[in-house]
Parts: C-alpha cells; structure tokens; sequence
C-alpha cells in the first residue's frame, strides 16, 4: 500500500507542492503529527498544491491538509474532481469552534455544596414520598385484599428470604464461633467462663444477628431490586405497566417492601439460631462447656425479650433495606453509568441506614431486656 | 487491491441439532451493495454478525479483504476491524456518553490524534449524517430513533472503513425516515466508495439501495444476482417475498416514501 508522500518543487514566484500516494487514515494515521509538521513548515498562500497523483483520499487525509492550508482552500490547487467534492464536503461542513473549557470560578465550592444540599433535599424528599406511597398501597391492601399482589409477595419472599437461607447460615455459624473463641480467650484468665453464654448470647440474639443479616441483604436483595427496577425504566417496562393502570406502587414497591420485611425477621430468626450453634462448638471445644449446660443456661440469661427486639429490628431493616433499593431503583435514567451509580448508592445507603436504625434502636431499648 | 470485499466459503452453523447454515458461499465485489434478505429465523444476522467476527462458524471460513478475521495477532486483527464499521440495528450507541463523545469514541481509541483534530473530524461526521453540531451534546437516550442510526452511521463512518455492515438499517423508522436514512446511505457509499452489505426485511430500503440481493433460505445462498434476476427464479420464498402484491408496487416505484404501510 503506498503511503503519502510530499514533494515540493521550488519555483521563481512560490513553490510547487505536489502530493501523491493514499491520504487515508490507514496510512496518514500512524504519521499524522509528523506530517502535520511537514505540511505546517511547507503550506503558505504563495505554494500552489498539485493534489493530482494523489490515488486515494478521504476525510481523515482532506482533514490533514484542509487544516494545514490554515481552514480554507488554498487558491492555486489542482485535484481530480472526485477527490475535490471530499474537500467541499469538509469546506461545507458546520464547524462550530470547540468550547473553551470555562475556568473553575472561586464560588465553584460553594455551588458544589449547594447542589449537594439541595440534593440531599431532594433524595430526602422522595424518600419520603415513597415511604407515604407504601403506607397509602398498605391502607389499600388492608381494605381491599383482594388487591394483595400476593404472587409477586411470594415470588420475593423466595428471593430475597428462601435463597438467602444457605449464605447467611454460613456467615451466621462463622462469626459465633469466633466471637466465642475470642470471648473464651479472654474469659479463662479471669476464670469466668461460663459466663461465655452471657456474652454470645446476648450479643448475637440483640445485635449481630439482626444488622448482619440486614447488611448480607442489603447486598444481596438490595442490589437487585435497585438493578430490576432500573433496567425496567430504562426497557421501559415502567411506562408500559403505567398505561396499562397496573400502578406502579402497588405491582412493584409494595411486594418487594411487603416480602423483604416478613423475609428478614425469618432471617435474622434462622442466623441467630444457627450462629448460637457456632458458639456453641467453639464452647465446648475451648472451655469444655456441654452442649446441655449451654442450652440450660441460655433462657436464663438472655431474656425473651432480647430475641422480639431482634426480630422487630430485623423487620424494620427488612423495611428500609428495600425501600431504600426502591428509592434508588426509580432515579435510575436510561444510560448504564446512571445504573451503576445507582445500584452503589442504593447498597451503601441501606447499610448505613441500618446502621443508623440500630442506634435508635439501642438507645430506645436500653432499658429492655437488660440484666441488671 | 483485488479480491472481494468479502468472501464466504462452505459456511455451516448449527445451534443445537438445528442447521441454521449450511455451505453458506458468498462473495460480495467491492463497491456492490448486496442486501442480505431471507425471512425471519433464516440466520441473516447470525451471518452478518460472523462476518464482523462476533460468532464463530461451525465450519467454513470467512474473509475481508482477503484476509482471516482471527489469528496473526491482535495489530493485524485491529488494523483489519478498522477497515469496516457496523451499524447495530439499535445502534448500540454507548449510553453513558453524549452523541459527540460517541462518534469521538474510535478516534480517541486510535490514540493519534489531537482533540483539535478529531473535534473538526467529529463536526465533519455530524454534517455528513446530515446532523448539526449542538446536537453532539445530546445524550443517546434524548434521541429520536431517526437520530440514532444517524448518529450510530457516523460512529461507523468515524474510522474510514471501505466496508460498511447495516443491521436492519431502516427497522424502526417511519417511512419518510426511512426514506431519508436510505438516501443519505446510498449517498454516503457512492461518495466514499462503500462496500455495503446489509440485512434487512424491507423491500423498499432493499430496492432503493442494493445493487445485488442475496437469498439465504434453506440453509443456503438459495440465489444471488440484481433484483431483477431474482425475481425471475421460481421458488416458494421468493416469490412470496418479492411478488405478492405490496412488494411488486415497492420494486415499481422503487421510492420508499410511495409505499404506505
């Protein structure tokens, strides 16, 4: 394949260019700023440019010289006729001038947190109006049950309760074995060992159970809801239940709320077992604690209503993780980084509004369930 | 330079037990603009995304330019898909950039030229697609579907292919659209000397852009030639698709605009 060549003939009067080869982006491409160069040092209004030899052209190449000759047609240019409608096209064209990158202005970090606060305004807003949304879809089912969308209820419940059953049961077994096995550790140099029940007991009935769960499924279900719901705006699938009058609150939000917060205690119920089981082995194992001596004492020291506080926790993280996933699900716009960022934003806030959840919850039962 | 832009020999695909191709032989002449029609399950796509190297033949080979889609290293394998672009029939526009970011998308890649350069290249592309230059702030989501496959043509145009390959270029669009988006094609490969190959199931868009058809029906090339050859063969499918009523009025007028649908 011939390349471009250049070839300057100096005369009496100015100087002949005369190009010739392929001036196509397969052969300028490679070389383009050297011959950039070469066509800048050369190209002044008194050269006459002789473009006939040149056996092929398209806009990449015209675009080279077109830009050489300084944005316009030289005058003295001879071309064939095909190679010159390529120039006239390129001539035609609309050039708008690139915008100049605006320089950041010294007000710029006040705009920056103004717009995050009215965001904020806004995200807390909606939060809210969905919040308002699932309790009017709550007072609608409560009057009309026949509405209750019942298979989609259970379609998530199988979800987001049954197929997350196997991962929280591990993570659930593998942290009560070593908080018990670090409690153990620390509780022989005091020779206080039994009081191992006290501490796995109450630790994981009232607090790890329920906020482990809830972050495993913030994870997990979570991100799906905010991915379903995102994808379903942007194949429009939203707009399409819409004129159809399947309202969008009631077929969607409410299921996934609905399922999430009966899934979760059931969860939180399932874990917390299975995670007590894990301290209990590692138990027996480091302090010779029997099985029956664990399973007397437990009752006794961790009162009931540790474990309705959990189960109430877990329900109103159920709550939240999904309604939270449903918030971010519906700002999704149509284009795959919108999704992303949604799908991030959706999972970090509902961990941090469990964690946030928790707290409250610490302080407004500190006085419940506690021994002593 | 000789050869065929394209050349398919003894192609044979199966998607389980079911043979979709079999001694599939094409070549298409540089220059042409061949429409691939065939109806619908017939494998047309599925032979249009193996000649751009997205699938792989069950057997068979295919070459551009004379040249193998695979193998000899990924310069040669580069250098090769920069000599032909596609357009997707949705027009797989990248949906996180803006429409001028989109057609900047494979100059950029080459990483060759200045942003000076590809910005006068980018606006060069906008006009040619009969586009203007604020429209290179759009998002792809804010497009019409007529925009789209312009703005996809563009994108496919960016690199200079001397092939371009047409997913159902006119699917979607209204007839007057579709209309349009066929000139501006036809237009477009005249001027730039274009190698066209596309898949459709329109008759006009067939009728007002293609130099030769080929039927791919019964596993096969089951004809190959200008319209007006194929019309003469007498075979269930094509005298379904080119004789029945509607389209012997489309191959009349061969004015896309005429045919109310």
């Amino acid at each position: 394949m011939s390349v471009a060549r250049i070839e300057v003939i100096v005369r009496e009067g100015g100087r002949i260019v005369r190009l010739s080869g392929r001036w196509t982006l397969a052969t300028t491409s490679r070389r383009v700023a050297a011959l950039a160069d070469e066509l800048g040092r050369i190209a002044d209004p008194s050269s006459s440019w002789d473009c006939l030899d040149v056996e092929a052209i398209d806009s990449a190449g015209a675009m080279l010289l077109w830009r050489a000759w300084g944005r316009s047609m030289p005058a003295d240019l001879s071309i064939k006729p095909e190679h010159w409608r390529v120039f006239e096209r390129i001539d035609h064209a609309d050039h708008e001038p690139r915008e100049a990158i605006t320089p950041i202005s010294p007000l710029h970090a006040v705009m920056v947190l103004g717009s995050a606060v009215i965001g904020v305004g806004r995200h807390l807003v909606d939060f809210v109006a969905l919040i308002g949304q699932f309790g009017l879809n709550l007072i609608h089912v409560l009057r009309h049950p026949e509405d209750l969308p019942r298979r989609e209820i259970s379609a998530n419940l199988y979800k987001s309760g049954v197929r997350a059953m196997p991962v929280t049961a591990l993570v659930g077994f593998l942290i009560g074995v070593v908080l018990s096995y670090l409690s153990a550790l620390q509780l022989k140099q005091f020779g206080a060992d039994i009081f191992i029940v006290n501490i796995i007991g109450l630790g994981i009935v009232r607090e790890l159970g329920p906020v482990l769960v809830a972050i495993l499924v913030a994870g997990r279900s979570g991100s799906a809801m905010t991915a379903q719901l995102g994808v379903m705006r942007v194949t429009e699938e939203i707009d399409a239940l819409a004129t159809m009058g399947v309202p969008r609150g009631l077929r969607l939000i409410f299921p996934k709320v609905a399922a999430l917060t009966i899934a979760l205690p059931l969860l939180v119920l399932w874990s917390t077992a299975i995670a007590l089981v894990g301290g209990m082995v590692s138990a027996q194992l480091q302090l010779d604690i029997s099985y029956g001596f664990f399973f007397q004492t437990l009752p006794r020291v961790v009162p009931a209503a540790n474990l309705w506080i959990g189960l109430a926790k877990g329900a109103v993280f159920g709550m939240f993780v999904a309604l939270v996933a449903c918030h971010f699900g519906l700002r999704v716009r149509p284009n795959t980084e919108s999704l992303s960022s949604n799908t991030t934003a959706a999972v970090v806030s509902a961990i941090t509004v469990v964690i946030v959840i928790d707290a409250v919850f610490a302080i407004a039962t500190r006085s419940i369930g506690l021994p002593g | 330079m000789t050869g065929p832009a394209i050349r398919i020999s003894n192609l044979a695909t199966r998607f389980g037990d079911v043979w979709i191709h079999k001694g599939v032989d094409l070549d298409v002449e540089r220059g042409e603009l061949v429409s691939l029609v065939g109806g619908s399950g017939s494998g047309k796509t599925t032979l249009l995304r193996m000649v751009v190297g997205l699938l792989l033949p069950d057997a068979g080979t295919i070459e551009i330019f004379g040249e193998p889609l695979f193998g000899g290293g990924v310069a040669r394998e580069r250098a090769l898909r920069q000599r032909f672009g596609v357009l997707f029939q949705h027009g797989a526009l990248f949906s996180a950039f803006n429409v001028y970011d989109n057609i900047a998308f494979p100059l950029r890649e080459l990483k060759r030229y200045d942003e000076d350069a590809i910005h006068d290249l980018v606006m060069l592309k906008l006009s040619m697609v009969e586009l203007l230059p604020r429209h290179g702030k759009l998002m792809p989501a804010e497009l019409s579907g007529g925009m789209v496959k312009r703005v996809a043509l563009a994108r496919a145009l960016a690199l200079e292919p001397e092939l371009l390959l047409l997913d159902e270029p006119t699917a979607g669009l209204d007839p007057d659209r579709s209309d349009s988006f066929v000139r501006l094609i036809r237009m477009l490969s005249e001027e730039l000397g274009l190698t066209v190959m596309l898949v459709t199931h329109d008759l006009d868009t067939l009728a007002a852009l293609s130099t030769r058809v080929a039927v791919l029906a019964e596993q096969r090339i089951l004809a190959y030639g200008t319209t007006d050859e194929i019309i003469q063969i007498d075979h269930p499918f094509i005298r379904n698709f080119f004789l029945s009523e509607r389209s012997v009025r489309a191959l009349q007028n061969s004015r896309p605009a005429a045919v109310p649908h």
